[in-house]
């Protein structure tokens, strides 16, 4: 009796430490899945808590004016990033106009028409450009890109075309990987449904297979477009950043990545929070960006 | 035949896609390899960098800071992403918290490295300047935490969604608690999933740049402490580049994290490949 009792009572405690045990693990692990959330919050509240001042003493001037005279002190300096937004627009657009339509064609290939021996070749090769370190690519076009681009057509050869080149490349493996899962997507009936009407693959892929995933392939290009607008080593390397509006695509250009990553070495004061401003102006570009993707990936295509 | 004949052109052009990044990829590697790889060299990996990158030195401190300031980041980063993966998929059924969460991951990991940057120059370098020393591995490390964190939590949680109910349910059906079953069966099932995560994470560590040039410091000495400045190997890549007229020794750093990257491709490729057997067989 006295021992059946106390094997009860021994049992009761047992589950009851292991419930606590079990609640304790959970906590934890809550930590550790709303930490991304924390993460997001501590980056904004600092670099807004710098860039957000300054943008708000230097008016909507710092983004319509086109004179960079950097510093110390708010008075002695002259803000304008205009050139600035420009060249980073200028850049990511050329680099899209390139890098879609190859990374879309390289995606229908990949989903669609290349054999089991060539995917697996070309699968681990979008892997290895999406993880070869940008300043890698800065460093094969500084001394490829920009020569050639130098013997060719004159000037520094540090330029946007340079930059649209390499970025081109750069913005690859995003396009590839998001689109080829949204021609993976495709529900296989509306293909056979296709095939089985008379229509030849190339009539399929194009009349179906591309519209139907069209609003994945459109959130590729914009995260590629997010990828371009972010990148900072390579057109760092390769940009010229010169803060003048571009007469031609020879010029060489200046980027809002670039320029926070070559002035912040030795930016203080006002120019330093100047910096942050640009900061938090590209911020609102990649937060304007991911809202669009996920819209375009919401968006269901019906027929 | 006029239809199959129309066809042939565009379907060259969709070949043409496929093999150009293909050889895009293989021609910036072998540019880079060919000149990289005969400067590698038993001596060229232990010595460290002479002064202004002279020739004929070796590039041993900067693979001790691309180590050590990895090091930080993925020891930071694992137990978040693992255990917040955890979270999401075994102990949250889909609803606000997980989307808020995922959508956050997802935001996070679109952030720019030089926001990141700028960030871990403020918080880090900074802001907790006592505790980490100011510019350091420390610093860096940390803030390269932020960008392997979304990325390894992503994949996590695919891997152990990838995971089959009835494993759980026979595991709780035997009387095992939920935390019993998770690190008995769960975890050791998702665990190739998981490493390939991380190692994907690593792999972003290694080859960051923009967020080091504003944390680590770029001094070029072996590293004594977590708390002293350091110079990574992109970093030390990106300082040749723009400082010192003798590019070589960035050609041959180029080349060892070429062969890193290729390493840590290969090896995540060859884990999916058999995560996606182990779990047919399943």
């Amino acid at each position: 009796m006295v021992v059946t009792f106390n094997r009860a009572v021994r049992t009761l405690r047992r589950s009851g430490t292991r419930d606590a045990g079990e609640r304790f693990i959970q906590l934890i692990l809550l930590v550790c899945a709303v930490s991304s959330i924390f993460a997001i919050f501590l980056i904004i509240v600092f670099v807004f808590s710098q860039g957000v001042p300054f943008l708000a003493e230097a008016g909507l001037g710092f983004l319509t004016t086109s004179v960079w005279l950097p510093a110390d002190s708010f008075a002695a300096g002259t803000w304008g990033i205009f050139p600035i937004i420009l060249g980073s627009l200028i850049v990511t657009l050329g680099a899209v106009a390139i890098g879609a339509p190859l990374g879309i064609a390289c995606a229908v290939f990949l989903a669609e028409i290349a054999p089991p021996a060539v995917r697996r070749l070309l699968v681990p090769s979008v892997s290895a450009l999406a993880g070869v370190p940008s300043v890698v690519y800065g460093f094969f076009a500084l001394l490829v890109i920009v020569p050639w681009i130098r013997g060719q057509f004159g000037g520094f050869g540090t330029s946007i075309l340079a930059c649209w080149i390499i970025l081109s490349v750069m913005i690859l493996p995003t396009i590839i990987s998001v689109s080829t899962d949204a021609v993976r997507a495709v529900p296989r009936e509306y293909k056979e449904g296709s095939l089985a009407m008379g229509a030849t693959r190339w009539q399929t892929i194009r009349s179906v297979l591309i519209p139907a995933a069209s609003s994945g392939i459109m959130a590729s290009v914009i995260l590629g477009m997010g990828r371009a607008i972010g990148e900072t080593m390579a057109v760092l390397l390769v940009a010229g950043n010169s803060v003048t509006i571009p007469g031609s695509i020879f010029a060489p250009v200046s980027t809002l990545t670039a320029t926070i990553a070559l002035e912040m070495g030795y930016a203080t004061g006002a120019h330093q929070q100047a910096l942050f401003a640009m900061g938090v102006v590209l911020f609102v570009f990649i937060l304007i960006l991911t809202g669009l993707a996920n819209l375009a990936s919401r968006r269901r295509v019906t027929f | 035949m006029p239809a199959k004949r129309r066809e042939i052109v565009p379907m060259a052009l969709l070949w043409g896609a496929g093999i150009s990044t293909i050889v895009i990829l293989i021609v910036i590697l072998a540019y880079i390899l060919a000149k990289g790889l005969p400067l590698i060299s038993w001596h060229f990996l232990t010595t460290n960098p002479g002064v202004r990158g002279q020739t004929g030195a070796g590039i041993y401190s900067t693979i001790v800071a691309t180590v050590a300031v990895t090091g930080v980041a993925l020891l930071v980063a694992a137990p978040l992403s693992v255990g917040g993966a955890i979270y999401l998929n075994e102990y949250t059924r889909e609803n606000l918290l997980r989307k808020v969460i995922r959508q956050a991951a997802e935001v996070l990991a679109g952030i720019p490295s030089i926001i990141i940057g700028l960030f871990g120059f403020l918080f880090f370098v900074i802001y907790l300047l006592p505790y980490t020393g100011g510019w350091s591995v420390l610093s860096a490390g940390l803030t390269l935490a932020f960008m392997v964190l979304p990325i390894s939590l992503r994949i996590s949680e695919e891997a152990l969604k990838a995971v089959p109910g009835e494993l759980r349910e026979g595991s709780l059906g035997l009387g095992a608690t939920k935390w019993q079953s998770i690190t008995t069966v769960v975890l050791p099932t998702a665990l190739p999933g998981i490493i390939t995560g991380l190692i994907l994470g690593m792999g972003r560590a290694i080859g960051e740049t923009a967020a080091i040039l504003l944390t680590a410091g770029g001094a070029l000495g072996v590293i004594q402490s977590l708390r002293d400045p350091a110079c990574p190997m992109t970093l030390y890549i990106y300082n040749i580049l723009t400082e010192y007229n003798d590019t070589s020794a960035a050609y041959g750093t180029a080349a060892v994290l070429i062969i890193a990257i290729l390493a840590i491709t290969f090896i995540t490729d060859w884990l999916m490949n058999s995560y996606t057997k182990k779990l047919q067989g399943l």
